[in-house]
Parts: C-alpha cells; sequence; structure tokens
C-alpha cells in the first residue's frame, strides 16, 4: 500500500463487488430457473430466489431430456462431451510432446520444414476451413464417432510450441548425463523430459480440457445421431424447441450441467490455469 | 533452437514427429487447399457440372452488398466487443491492483466465466432477455422499454455483443492483473512522493507500462470476436432479425451448410485464413520487439 486513503479503498471494493455481481448474475439467474417447476416458469415475472424442484429437475434433465427432445436425457451427452474432450486433451499433449522432443533433440532431414508445417495449424481455426474439413471427415468414415469428433482438433501448433519452450530451458548436461549411464533417445524421454514437464503438462491439460469440452460448431457438423450429441450441442437444439414449449427449467439445468465440469475445473485447478493460459498464449 | 547436445539423424524422429504431420496434413493443409482450390469453381445447383471461373467467386462477393455489408458489421461488432469487454476488465483490475485484502477472492469470482461454451453464455443472456419471459426485459419494461431482440435489429447486435464481451472479461481481467502486478512497486511510490494521486499516476505510469499487454489483449480479442463467436450468434440470433447479426463466420456456414454455395463459401473461407493470417503475423511481429517507451 502505497497511501493510506481510506474512501478509495472502499471504492474499490465496491467496484469490485459491483463489478463480479454483473458478471455472475446470469449464472443466478439460470440456477434459480433450474430450481422451479415448469408452471412457475411461465409466469411474468420469473422467480429471483430459489424454489424446491432442483432435484426433480435435475432427475429430468439427466434422464429424460425434454418434451420434443427425443426423449434423451443429457446423461449420455455428458459422457459425450468427456469423452471428447479428454481425448482432444491427452492427444494434443501426447502428439505435441513427441513433435517437440524431435525437433529439439533430433537433427535430420527436413526438420525446419515439419516446424513450419506444424506452425500452419495455429493459422486455420477450424471455422474458416469447414466444408473441406468436413468432407475429409465424411470421406474417413469417421463421422458418428469419436475418433471424428476429437482427430481433426488433436494436431496443435501452441502445444509443440509450449513444449518446445520447455525442452530449450532444459540443461543441456542432463542429456550428456544420461548418455554417459548408457540411455537411449526413448529412455532420455521418458525418465528425464517427461518428469521435467510434468507442471506444464498438467497445466495445458487444464487449458485444453476446457477448450475441447467447449467445442461446438465441431460436433454440430460431424454428429447426425442422437447417441453421439455432446452437452454443449444439446443446449442449443432446446433453445430452438422453447419457442414452442419452453420447459425453462429444464433448459436452464441443462444448461448448468454443461457448463459445471469447465468451470470447476477453473476454480479449483486456477494456479495450474492461469500458468497454462499465459503460457499458450505467449 | 536445437540443442547443442542432440541425437544423430536415424529414422526415430520421423516417427515421433509423424503422428503431428500426418494430422497436420490430412485435417489442415489437405482441407485449406481444398478451400482454396473450391473458390475458385463454380458449381451448378444439382452438383452435376462444375466450372473453373478463377476470381468470378471472389468478384461477386465483392460487389455484393450483403456480404460488404456483413464485413462491416463483423468490423464493428468486433471492436464493441474488444473495447466494452477490455474497458470493464481495465477498470476492474485497476480496482484489483489496489485492494490487498480479497484480491485473490476477486480474482475466482472473476475469471471462471472463461471457461463457459460461447453457445452456453448465449443461452444465459438469451434467456435473461427473452421478449416475454426475460427477467431483464421485465425490468426493461418496468422503467418503460419494449425490447424485443427478435424483431429490432440493433438490440440483437446488442444482447450478441453483451454475451460475447461477458465472456471475454475473465480473460483480460487476468492478463490486466498480471501487467499491473508486474510493475515495480518504487515507480509508483517515487510518483506518489511527488505529489501523483491515485488517477493521475494510473494515467501516466501504469497505463503506459501495461501498453504491451493491452495491445497483445486487442488482438487476442479481435481474434476471439472474428472466430470464436459462432456460438454465440447460433444460439441467440441466428443471424437474424433481416441479417442484423450476421458476422463473416456464421456466413461461411450459412451459405456453405445451409445454402450450399459451396464456391461463394469457400471464398469466404480464403479471405477470412488470410485475416487469420494477417493477425497472426502482427502477433508475432509484436512479440519480436515488444511495445515500449
Amino acid at each position: 500500500m502505497i497511501e493510506n486513503r481510506p474512501i478509495i479503498t472502499l471504492i474499490s471494493h465496491v467496484t469490485l463487488i459491483l463489478g463480479v455481481a454483473i458478471i455472475a448474475f446470469p449464472i443466478w439467474v439460470t440456477f434459480v430457473a433450474a430450481t422451479h417447476d415448469a408452471v412457475r416458469m411461465v409466469q411474468v415475472p420469473l422467480p429471483l430466489w430459489p424454489g424446491d424442484q432442483f432435484f426433480e429437475n435435475l432427475e429430468q434433465a439427466v434422464v429424460r431430456g425434454i418434451a420434443g427432445g427425443g426423449d434423451l436425457g443429457v446423461g449420455m451427452m455428458l459422457l459425450n462431451s468427456l469423452a471428447m474432450a479428454m481425448m482432444i486433451a491427452v492427444g494434443k499433449i501426447a502428439i505435441s510432446l513427441l513433435s517437440a522432443f524431435a525437433i529439439v533433440y533430433f537433427k535430420f532431414p527436413f526438420r525446419m520444414g515439419f516446424f513450419w508445417l506444424i506452425f500452419i495449424t495455429l493459422m486455420l481455426p477450424v471455422e474458416v476451413r469447414i466444408i473441406p474439413t468436413f468432407e475429409v471427415v465424411a470421406n474417413l468414415n469417421m463421422l458418428n464417432t469419436y475418433w471424428g469428433l476429437s482427430i481433426p482438433l488433436i494436431a496443435s501448433a501452441t502445444a509443440t510450441f509450449m513444449f518446445r519452450q520447455t525442452f530449450l530451458t532444459i540443461p543441456d548436461e542432463l542429456l550428456e548425463a544420461a548418455r554417459i549411464d548408457g540411455a537411449g533417445p526413448m529412455r532420455f524421454f521418458k525418465d528425464i523430459l517427461l518428469p521435467m514437464s510434468r507442471t506444464n503438462i498438467a497445466a495445458l491439460f487444464v487449458i485444453l480440457f476446457i477448450y475441447g469440452w467447449n467445442q461446438y460448431l465441431w460436433p454440430l457438423l460431424v454428429t447426425t445421431e442422437q447417441d453421439m450429441y455432446t452437452v454443449v450441442m444439446a443446449i442449443k437444439q432446446m433453445l430452438e424447441t422453447a419457442e414452442q414449449a419452453p420447459e425453462w427449467n429444464i433448459i436452464m439445468m441443462t444448461t448448468l450441467l454443461a457448463m459445471m465440469p469447465p468451470v470447476l475445473v477453473v476454480i479449483f485447478m486456477q494456479k495450474l490455469f492461469v500458468k497454462g493460459l499465459t503460457e499458450t498464449e505467449k | 533452437m536445437l540443442k547443442r547436445v542432440h541425437f544423430g539423424p536415424s529414422v526415430l524422429p520421423f516417427l515421433l514427429v509423424a503422428p503431428q504431420i500426418i494430422i497436420t496434413i490430412v485435417f489442415f493443409v489437405w482441407p485449406a487447399s481444398q478451400a482454396l482450390y473450391q473458390s475458385l469453381l463454380i458449381q451448378d445447383a444439382f452438383g452435376l457440372r462444375t466450372e473453373f471461373v478463377w476470381f468470378e467467386n471472389f468478384e461477386v462477393l465483392f460487389d455484393d452488398e450483403h456480404y460488404l455489408g456483413t464485413f462491416q458489421r463483423t468490423v464493428v461488432f468486433s471492436v464493441l466487443v474488444a473495447s466494452i469487454s477490455m474497458g470493464f476488465s481495465l477498470i476492474l483490475a485497476a480496482m484489483a491492483d489496489r485492494v490487498i485484502k480479497g484480491a485473490m477472492a476477486y480474482r475466482t469470482l472473476l475469471i471462471w466465466p472463461y471457461a463457459v461454451a460461447p453457445v452456453v453464455a448465449g443461452a444465459l443472456w438469451v434467456f435473461m432477455l427473452d421478449p416475454t419471459l426475460g427477467i431483464v426485459t421485465y425490468g426493461l419494461a418496468a422503467m418503460g422499454y419494449e425490447w424485443n431482440h427478435k424483431l429490432n435489429g440493433v438490440e440483437a447486435m446488442t444482447l450478441v455483443v453483451i454475451a460475447a464481451a461477458w465472456k471475454q472479461v475473465a480473460y483480460n481481467f487476468l492478463f490486466f492483473l498480471a501487467g499491473m502486478q508486474s510493475i515495480p512497486k518504487s515507480l509508483i511510490e517515487a510518483a506518489a512522493i511527488d505529489g501523483a494521486g491515485p488517477i493521475r499516476r494510473f494515467w501516466t505510469i501504469i497505463f503506459p507500462l501495461i501498453s504491451p499487454t493491452t495491445f497483445f489483449l486487442m488482438v487476442v480479442n479481435i481474434v476471439y470476436a472474428f472466430f470464436e463467436t459462432f456460438g454465440i450468434v447460433h444460439a441467440i440470433t441466428q443471424g437474424g432479425p433481416a441479417k442484423s447479426t450476421e458476422i463473416l463466420v456464421y456466413k461461411v456456414f450459412n451459405d456453405g451448410f445451409v445454402g450450399l454455395d459451396l464456391g461463394g463459401s469457400a471464398a469466404q473461407s480464403v479471405i477470412l485464413m488470410a485475416m487469420v493470417i494477417a493477425l497472426t503475423v502482427v502477433q508475432f511481429r509484436y512479440i519480436e520487439k515488444k511495445v515500449e517507451y
């Protein structure tokens, strides 16, 4: 503290509390909506205080879903989202670790060529090449599979760069020592590089899990069968049916379920999250 | 970037980069080149005949006032999202930088919207502002304002901008706060001794010193508004009413998958790719030589 000005400190706190309130208000409204029954949710004004239907709504959302939604609960979709997020996060980390290892520790022909090829992926987000990528996946018969959901998204320049950066800070003496002890490249990778990159891997995992869980456009394109839908996609479809039969209590319960896993990851792994965010973006 | 101590040539490094390279070629390079090629073709309505037309698709696009309108709208949208979100986060970060008690608690309470998917953010806001049921609509009606984003284009745009900015506040706040906390306290103390008040110190010391962060965030926010807001638009307005919220990414999807105009959609993809490449280059040049005073 540079100077003691109680009034300014008070203003700071009030501003921050207001800011937090503005940011959190949508979630409060959603939570309240998920605790009332359908009848209450069509009477204006809507409630601002929680009701007692939370568990009934939870059960209906997970097991049965909304009317007109094909009687499909979001239980299956939550599992699909989890599978997709895990495959994307683990896949990205695995292939990026391997390619960063090759680029930093081996001298081989086309090394820089490969590096630039990986760099290109940074410039091509899925949104700008959706139709041709969709055609490739369709031709490979990967529509409506977990592979189709995850593999096209797992090539990653940012993760490769981050591991490259990490490896470059590891002292050369470690490799010399490992060599003297007779360790081959893969042994060195497994026993020295992997343990030394542990926190980086964990931080990246947090970011990539959120990225994978929140994918929307891609699952929307590659899944046509209901049992492959992800929960994030389900929300949009529920919003469409809301035009005819607004079951806002169930829709908002689904919304809560869709955002809880990544939000909890951010809150409980805040340190890793902040580390991952600041290191992948730079 | 190669280690001084390294392994010699063998098959192993090729095997190690193979998964990454194969996926990049199959799902990135090949589709992107297809988009380039398709952007030079016109296909008839039944998909029976395709004709190579050079740059006609691009000419059509740039003569199309709908497309130019979409372009303009995307720019307005991005500038609004970036400035609202960054302004709001800058104020909060400046306040959080001042307080000692509870700074971490505030951070926790402000960063979680980062984890909310764009389409989910859309659902949250569309529910609060539903023309018949929404709680905020009710509040606005009590104040004498009729809100209906399903009919009014300006209101639809406002809603999409708010939802997009809301989601991005977390990210901006985190980077602004980190930037402010890395400023040496001695500078601020020296200014305080010279008699500069908190506001004066903010504008003459803190704000200039975080300019690299501000610039970085500007690029990131524009990229976000351009490419990652598809879910928000799709959930809230589907580009309507009367295309008033149709941004470039939404139009690529809509023309390609709904309108089945493959050539036109591919040409739009190519333009978007050029824009991403330009933005990435700006971002990387900035990292090379940071903006400093």
